[in-house]
Order: structure tokens, then sequence, then C-alpha cells
């Protein structure tokens, strides 16, 4: 699966990461050298985690299929086990949530892998939304059954379904791009990606107006509307690599920004009702897994459709 | 390593063998803890440095001791003894073995009729050897719907022996929902342990007025400990 343009993309970006590993090292020894300052702290923490998730994912996109299949699961297990903690649950639910960690979200990434799309695309929505509920009622216990049901489902949602869909690309077949399709994984993620660094980018630069302060208090206009532009122009420049033509990419590129933001709207929404800042503590800067992913987790299912409908042939 | 601890009822030194097996499967223990739980240490009263201390923690799994053990930097976690129930750690040989030379458990006998050694003089034995210990004064695990039980009057005695031990609470969460009581596939959701400021026996201090600080101090970390 390997492909110039792959390694040209990765290339690119560990470009990227060089530079900003320099900004970051040069403001340490400039402003606050002693590492006091938590603002620069905090930039080159998520640099250097940025570092990691890009090996990661280079890695995986070498391994190939089996490889982002993998990944992706992990992934998912872990923004799952992240959700889950916060969502509202009894004893009686024991079964059916052990139900989603090694039964659904397993069997959901095998049929990714062997694309099954018509099993896949409904195992969630349909046979774990109905079982599920049956599996706690036979257990009894009603006292907030619809929350329970309700936030276990939605966690179900945003951290299998969703992220499935990012390998579940590697499943279309698009004529003439045949073997190619891990770059249309590459370029979502880099878009998107993209998108929510150049947000915090301009929101630290000029963000004025706060874009709504009652779920998050560092989201402004003036960073949705520059990352989005700034990262919907890279993901257009990007054309080339893609089945896609430059005004294609750039439409697709603003769709997935738009969604990829919403979704980090969303996701602030969530945290703030359940009274959190960050979904967990595992990726350095950043939080947990869900906070890096949550804007790909919205922007995922409507790409992987929309090149579906517009240029795949199953 | 250090020498491991001997207590009175403690079987004689182990082999290098034994010993090796031991440092294996403490470091099987906490691998396996870290992937079903991913637990996150906060420490919001103390800092994790080397001082001897009484971890005192709410009980609510078998898991507890174990998952403040995995949360211990190495170092600390080598010189950190849990206090269990002997009738239940030397139950089973492959349990004597975990209990006794992995975690290098205090064993104190829960039935005072049976028991030849009083249990707080165990625990001061193995204060006075330079140890940490992990207790839980609570007694029993806590199968109720209270977030803590009223605590049993060991930490009061352990305070008064030695004081100038610090009493650190830690509030462990979210192990209740993990692994509910009757069940026997653990949940893997994130466990938090949030460890307070250390407490001391004020001058003094009637041991109920000590035991009911103790129980607040570590209520209050459930309020403070970010993720539930």
């Amino acid at each position: 699966m390997t492909s110039p343009h792959l390694i040209y993309l990765l290339a690119g970006v560990a470009g990227i990461l060089i530079v900003a590993t320099i900004i970051g090292e040069v403001l340490r020894a400039r402003i606050a050298p002693d590492g006091s300052n938590p603002v620069i702290e905090n930039l080159n923490a998520r640099i250097a985690a940025w570092w990691g998730m890009v090996v990661l994912l280079a890695l995986a996109f070498l391994a190939g299929r089996a490889g982002v299949v993998v990944l992706f699961a992990v992934l998912s297990f872990a923004a799952l086990r992240e959700f889950l903690t916060l969502t509202s649950k009894a004893r009686a639910d024991h079964w059916a949530l052990l139900g989603a960690f090694f039964i659904v979200l397993p069997l959901q990434y095998w049929l990714v892998a062997i694309e099954w799309y018509g099993l896949y695309s409904v195992l969630i929505p349909v046979y774990a939304f109905l079982l599920m509920p049956v599996v706690s009622a036979l257990r009894g216990s009603p006292a907030g059954f619809l929350a329970r049901v309700a936030e276990s489902q939605w966690a179900l949602m945003i951290c299998i379904y969703c992220v499935s869909h990012v390998p579940a690309l590697l499943s279309l077949h698009i004529p003439g791009y045949e073997g190619r399709n891990v770059i249309l994984i590459a370029w979502l993620i880099f878009t998107v990606q993209l998108s929510d660094v150049m947000q915090y980018v301009w929101g630290k630069l000029v963000g004025r107006r706060p874009l709504a302060p009652s779920l998050s208090p560092s989201k402004t206009w003036e960073g949705l509307v520059g990352g989005v532009l700034t990262a919907s122009a890279a993901g257009a420049s990007l054309w080339w690599m893609t089945p896609f033509s430059l005004p294609q990419a750039a439409a697709l590129a603003l769709v997935v920004t738009l969604m990829g933001s919403f979704g980090g709207l969303v996701m602030s929404a969530i945290k703030r009702d359940k009274g959190i800042k960050d979904w967990g503590h595992l990726i350095a800067g950043h939080g947990g897994f869900l906070d890096r992913l949550d804007s790909v987790v919205f922007a995922a299912p409507i790409f992987f459709h929309l090149v579906r409908y517009g240029w795949s042939l199953t | 390593m250090d020498q491991p601890g001997i207590a009175p009822q403690d079987p004689p030194p182990p082999g290098r063998l034994r010993a090796f097996a031991a440092v294996i499967a403490g470091k099987a223990i906490t691998l396996f803890a870290r992937i079903v739980t991913a637990p996150r240490a906060l420490w919001t009263g103390i800092e994790p440095v080397p001082a001897q201390r009484i971890y005192y923690a709410n009980h609510t799994s078998n898991g507890d001791f174990v998952l403040i053990w995995t949360v211990l930097p190495a170092m600390l976690r080598r010189r950190t003894r849990p206090v269990a129930a002997l009738d239940y750690w030397l139950a089973r040989p492959l349990r004597a073995f975990i209990g006794r030379d992995v975690f290098r458990a205090v064993l104190i006998d829960r039935r005072p009729e049976q028991r030849v050694e009083d249990p707080v003089t165990l625990m001061v034995a193995a204060l006075d050897q330079g140890d940490s210990l992990i207790l839980f004064p609570e007694g029993l695990r806590n199968m109720g719907e209270a977030p803590l039980l009223p605590f049993k009057s060991g930490l009061y005695h352990l305070a008064r022996q030695r004081p100038g031990v610090d009493l650190v609470p830690v509030w462990i969460s979210n192990l209740n929902r993990i692994m509910p009581k009757g069940e026997v596939i653990p949940l893997p959701l994130i466990c938090t342990l949030n460890f307070g400021a250390p407490l001391h026996l004020e001058p003094d201090e009637p041991k109920e007025t000590f035991l009911s600080r103790a129980e607040a101090a570590l209520l209050a970390l459930r309020q403070t400990g970010g993720t539930p």
C-alpha cells in the first residue's frame, strides 16, 4: 500500500513537526527556559505527542490493511473506555457493557476488515442498539434506564461506529485509484487535524469573540474561521494525490473541517455536562484519546458516504 | 531490591528463584491492572516522594490495593506493603505466593479468637522496618450504597504508636463499577486514585474525633478527583 504520495505526505507532516519543534524550543529558550510557562510547556508536550501519533499512524499505514484496522480498533477501545467511564450506568448494565467492549467492538472491526458493508453499517445502530437494552432489562433495575441506555448507545455510536469509518475507507473501490485508498485516510486525518491545530493557533494569535463561552472558553470565531479556511486550503492543495479534482477536494475539505469543528463543539458540551476538562490522561498535553479523535469522529462517516456515493463502485 | 520484610508469621527469606519469580509476577500484575483500568493517579495533596507513609483508602473491591500499588512509582512500591487478611491470602498456594512474595503483604488474622499476634503490633513491626503500608480502615469491602463505612480503630492505634508517619488518604473511584460484586469479568473503565494531604494525630485527640477527621479527609477527595 505504499505509494510515493503517502511518503510525500508523511515527509511533509514530518517537516511541519520539525518546524513546530524548533518554534517550541525557541519559545521555551527565549521566554521560560526553566519550564515555568504552562502554555509553552503544554505546546511542547502537544508537539511531542504529535510525533508519537504520526509515527504510530505511519507504521500502521506501512503495515497495510491489517495495521490500519487494528490501530483504529485499539483507538476505539481507548475512546470507548474514556466515554463509558463518564456515562450513567448500573450494575444491571455490566453484561451489556462488556458486550460493547468485547463483542461489538471486535466484530465491527472484523466486518470492516472483510469489507461487509451491509452488516458493518447496521451492526451498531440496529443490532447493538436493540440487543444491549434487552440484556440490561433482563437483569432488572429500571432506575434511570432510558438515560443509561441512551448514554451507552451514544458511546458506541461515537467511539466504535464513527471511528470505524476511518479504516472503512479502505473498502471503497474507486476506478483508477486501486491500491491507494490509504491516501484517503491520510488526507482525511491530515486535513481535519490540521484544522484543529490551526484553530488553536489562530485562536491564540487573533482570537477575540468566543464561539460558545458556556461550552468551551478557548474556542473563538476567529479561530474557527481561520482554522477551517487554512486547513481547507491545505487539503485542497493536495488534490493531486486524491481521486478528486481541485474544486471537489476543496469542497470535501470544507465539509470535513466543518464537521470536525462541530464534533469538537459537541464533545465539549458533553465534557461540560459531565464536569470534566479532558476525556483522559494518556496523551501528554492533549488529554485523552477522545480529545484528539473528536473531530475525526464527526468527519469520518460523512466523508466516507460522500466518497462512496460520488466516487466508489461499491 | 530490598530484603523482603519479615513479619513474625513469615516463612524464612525466599530463595533467589522465588524472589525473581516474585518480581516478574509483580510486573505482570501491574501491567494487567494498567491494561484493565488505565489507572490515573492524582497527587492533589502530596507528592510521590520516598517518605514513610500509611496510605489509607476506601475499599470496594479486592483490586483496591493492587491499584494503589500499581500507580506508586517503582521506588516507593518496593517499600510499600498492603495490610491484608491472612485467611484469604493463605488459603491457596498461588495466593500465598502472590500475597507473601509479590506484595509482601502484612497478613493479619481477622478472627480474634484464633489469632496469635495483634494486628496493630504486626503493622507497627512493618513500620519499624522502614516500610510504608496500604490500609483499608473500613475493614470489610463496602458493598452498600454509602460511600464509606465507619472506620475501625486500627488507624488510630497506628497514628498513636508511630506519630511521625504520614497518614495519606487515597480515594479510589470507579472500581466498584469496573468489578461489581458477584461479577467475574472486569469492565475496562478508567480508575482514578486521588492522593490527599497527609494527616497526623493531634496531641490528646480522642479516638472518635481522629477517626471521623480521617473519614472526612478521605471523603473530601471524592469531590476533587476530577474524573468520577
